[in-house]
C-alpha cells in the first residue's frame, strides 16, 4: 500500500528573504509535520473516547445530568490524564516548531537582513510607520506561542520574526497550504474569478496582512489593481515588503497602520476589501469598529470577504466546540473562543450589509497537488485550528 | 553549517528558545512531568533527526557505490563484531534504565536520609 505522508520539507518553495533550514532543521520539521498529523488524525478519536467513556460519566455522576456549555466540557476534559497528556504534547510540539523556526531565522540573520534591505529600502511600496501602537488585544500576549508575536525584534529593524513565522507554516499545516504557505490565497482569487468572471476591480484592501502570504497570490491574480495591505506590526510588514518583491508582486503596497482606523481612505475606495483568519485575533470592541470602518471604504458593488475557522453555533455539538477552541486556551489565542461565539452576519449588517447581501461560502487551500495533499472539507481528523479548511464571511455592497 | 552568530553578536542558541509571553498551561499535577514530556518530546524529535540524517549519509554512499543500502540491510556480524555490539546495547540499555534499577536497589538498601547521615559524619 501507499502510505499517506506529508510532502517533506525539501519542497516547501524559497524566495528572496525565505530562511534556508539546515538538513537537520528541516528533518526536525518532518518530524513536527508527522507528529502533529499523528495528534490530529490517528489520535483524535482518543479525546472524543475518552469524552464518551470517561469525562461524561464522571461528570453525569458529580452533577446529574450532562456538561451543558464547553466551558463545562474544557474543565472537565482538563482532569483527564490521556486528553492532558495529549494536550501537553500538542502545546509542545508548538513550542518546538518556534524554536526551530527562530534557530533557523536566527543564526542567518545577518544574510537575512541585508536581503530584506535591498528589497525594502527607499521602496514607496513599503510604508512604515514607529508611531503605530500595537493594540493591546495584540501585545497582551504572543499570539499563537510565537515569541515576540508579529511585532517581535531581535535587534532593531529586523526581519526575525516574518522569517520565523514563514519557516514554520509547513510544519504546522502538514504541508497542506501548499509550497509558499499560500494556498488560502490562491482559493479566495480563484473563487473570486469563479464568482466575477472578467472582474477588474481597482483598488483591493487587506486587514491584518501580516508576512502576505494569502494577499500576494491576490495581487498577482489581479495585477492591475491597486493592493494594499495593512498591519500594525511593522516588523512583519519587513518581512512581508520583501517577500512580495521578490515573488513579482509589485502592485502590492503595505502600510504599517490600524485597521480600527481607515480615515486616511476616502470612502467607497475599495472595490474589495477582506481579511484571513484575522478576525479571531481582535477583540470584543476592534472587531465590529474594523467591520465598520472596512464597510466605509468599499465601493458600491464591492466585495467584502472574510476568510475564518466555522462560527460556534448552537447545533454544533459541544464536544466540537470544545476542541476547536483548544488554541483559546493553549496555544494563546485569547479572543479565539469570544470570536467564534459572535453573530458575524448580524454584526455586518449592523455595518450596512443587508441580509439579502450576504452570503457564506467554503474556503479550501489550492495547492499544487503533485506534491502536496489536498485538504478534504470536512475530513475525519482535522487539525484544528491549522486546518487548510475555512469558513468565508462575505457580502457584495450594494450599488 | 549552524555554527555561526551575527556580527552584532545575537546567540541564536540562547535566543531560540525564548518563551513566548503568556501564563503556560499546567498539563500535569506535578511541574516535573510537565519538564519531562517537553524533554522527552525534544528528544524523540532529535532521534528522528539522527535518523534522517544516516538516511541521508546511506542514500549518498549508495549513490557513489561505496556502500549499498542493500548491504547495511542485510548485514550480519561476525562473531567478534556480535559480541561487541551485544556489549555496546547491553550498555546502552543499562544507562537508560539506570534510574529503575537503582530505585529498585535501593529496596533492600538499609539506608538513612542524608541529614541524618550528616549529623553522624559531624560527630564522628
Amino acid at each position: 500500500m501507499k502510505h499517506k505522508v506529508p510532502p517533506p520539507y525539501t519542497a516547501v518553495q524559497g524566495h528572496g528573504v525565505f530562511p534556508k533550514a539546515s538538513h537537520d532543521e528541516a528533518a526536525r520539521y518532518d518530524f513536527l509535520a508527522n507528529f502533529n498529523n499523528y495528534l490530529a488524525v490517528r489520535l483524535s478519536a482518543g479525546n472524543k473516547r475518552v469524552y464518551d467513556k470517561r469525562v461524561v460519566p464522571a461528570f453525569i455522576r458529580e452533577h446529574g445530568r450532562p456538561p451543558e456549555t464547553r466551558t463545562e466540557v474544557r474543565l472537565a476534559m482538563n482532569k483527564d490524564p490521556w486528553h492532558r497528556f495529549w494536550s501537553a504534547m500538542k502545546r509542545n510540539s508548538m513550542e518546538m516548531r518556534q524554536h526551530n523556526g527562530r534557530q533557523i531565522a536566527l543564526r542567518q540573520l545577518d544574510e537575512l537582513d541585508a536581503r530584506a534591505r535591498q528589497f525594502n529600502e527607499g521602496r514607496a511600496t513599503l510604508q512604515l510607520d514607529p508611531s503605530v501602537e500595537i493594540p493591546r488585544y495584540q501585545a497582551v500576549n504572543d499570539i499563537h506561542c510565537m515569541p515576540g508575536s508579529y511585532h517581535g525584534e531581535e535587534r532593531p529593524g529586523d526581519i526575525s520574526t516574518g522569517a520565523n513565522y514563514d519557516s514554520g507554516f509547513f510544519a504546522t499545516t502538514a504541508g497542506m497550504v501548499g509550497a509558499l504557505s499560500d494556498g488560502g490565497g490562491v482559493a479566495i482569487a480563484e473563487w473570486a474569478k469563479q464568482q466575477k468572471p472578467g472582474w477588474k476591480p481597482r483598488r483591493i484592501l487587506d486587514l491584518g496582512c501580516t508576512i502576505g502570504h494569502n494577499v500576494v497570490p491576490i495581487a498577482l491574480a489581479f495585477p492591475d489593481a491597486e493592493v494594499i495591505a495593512i498591519d500594525t506590526a511593522g516588523a512583519s510588514l519587513r518581512y512581508a515588503h520583501a517577500r512580495a518583491q521578490s515573488l513579482g508582486a509589485k502592485n502590492l503596497t503595505f502600510i504599517q497602520m490600524n485597521a480600527e482606523d481607515l480615515s486616511r481612505f476616502p470612502e467607497g475606495h475599495f472595490d474589495w476589501v477582506q481579511t484571513t483568519m484575522f478576525l479571531h485575533e481582535l477583540s470584543t470592541s476592534a472587531l465590529p469598529k474594523i467591520l465598520k470602518q472596512a464597510y466605509r471604504v468599499l465601493a458600491p458593488g464591492g466585495l467584502m470577504l472574510h476568510v475564518e475557522q466555522p462560527q460556534y453555533t448552537e447545533d454544533m455539538p459541544l464536544y466540537e466546540q470544545f476542541i476547536r477552541d483548544w488554541d483559546a486556551y493553549n496555544n494563546n489565542e485569547p479572543f479565539w473562543s469570544v470570536m467564534h461565539d459572535l453573530d458575524i452576519p448580524k454584526i455586518m449588517e449592523d455595518t450596512g450589509f443587508p441580509r439579502e447581501s450576504q452570503f457564506e461560502t467554503g474556503v479550501v487551500a489550492i495547492v499544487d497537488e503533485k506534491i502536496f495533499p489536498k485538504a478534504e472539507q470536512g475530513a475525519a481528523g482535522e487539525d484544528h485550528g491549522r486546518a487548510p479548511v475555512w469558513n468565508a464571511y462575505g457580502a457584495w455592497r450594494p450599488q | 553549517m549552524t555554527t555561526d552568530q551575527t556580527n552584532d553578536g545575537i546567540d541564536w542558541i540562547a535566543s531560540a528558545p525564548k518563551r513566548a509571553k503568556g501564563k503556560r498551561p499546567e498539563y500535569f499535577d506535578d511541574q516535573a512531568l510537565d519538564l519531562l514530556t517537553s524533554t522527552t518530546m525534544a528528544l524523540a524529535a532529535e532521534v528522528s533527526v539522527l535518523r534522517q540524517r544516516l538516511d541521508t549519509v546511506e542514500r549518498l554512499l549508495d549513490a557513489r557505490q561505496l556502500v549499498r543500502r542493500e548491504d547495511v540491510e542485510n548485514f550480519v556480524p561476525d562473531a567478534e563484531g556480535a559480541y561487541e555490539r551485544g556489549v555496546a546495547t547491553k550498555a546502552y540499555v543499562a544507562r537508560i534504565m539506570r534510574g529503575m534499577t537503582q530505585a529498585m536497589d535501593e529496596l533492600v538498601a538499609d539506608e538513612r536520609p542524608v541529614e541524618e547521615v550528616i549529623e553522624e559524619v559531624r560527630n564522628l
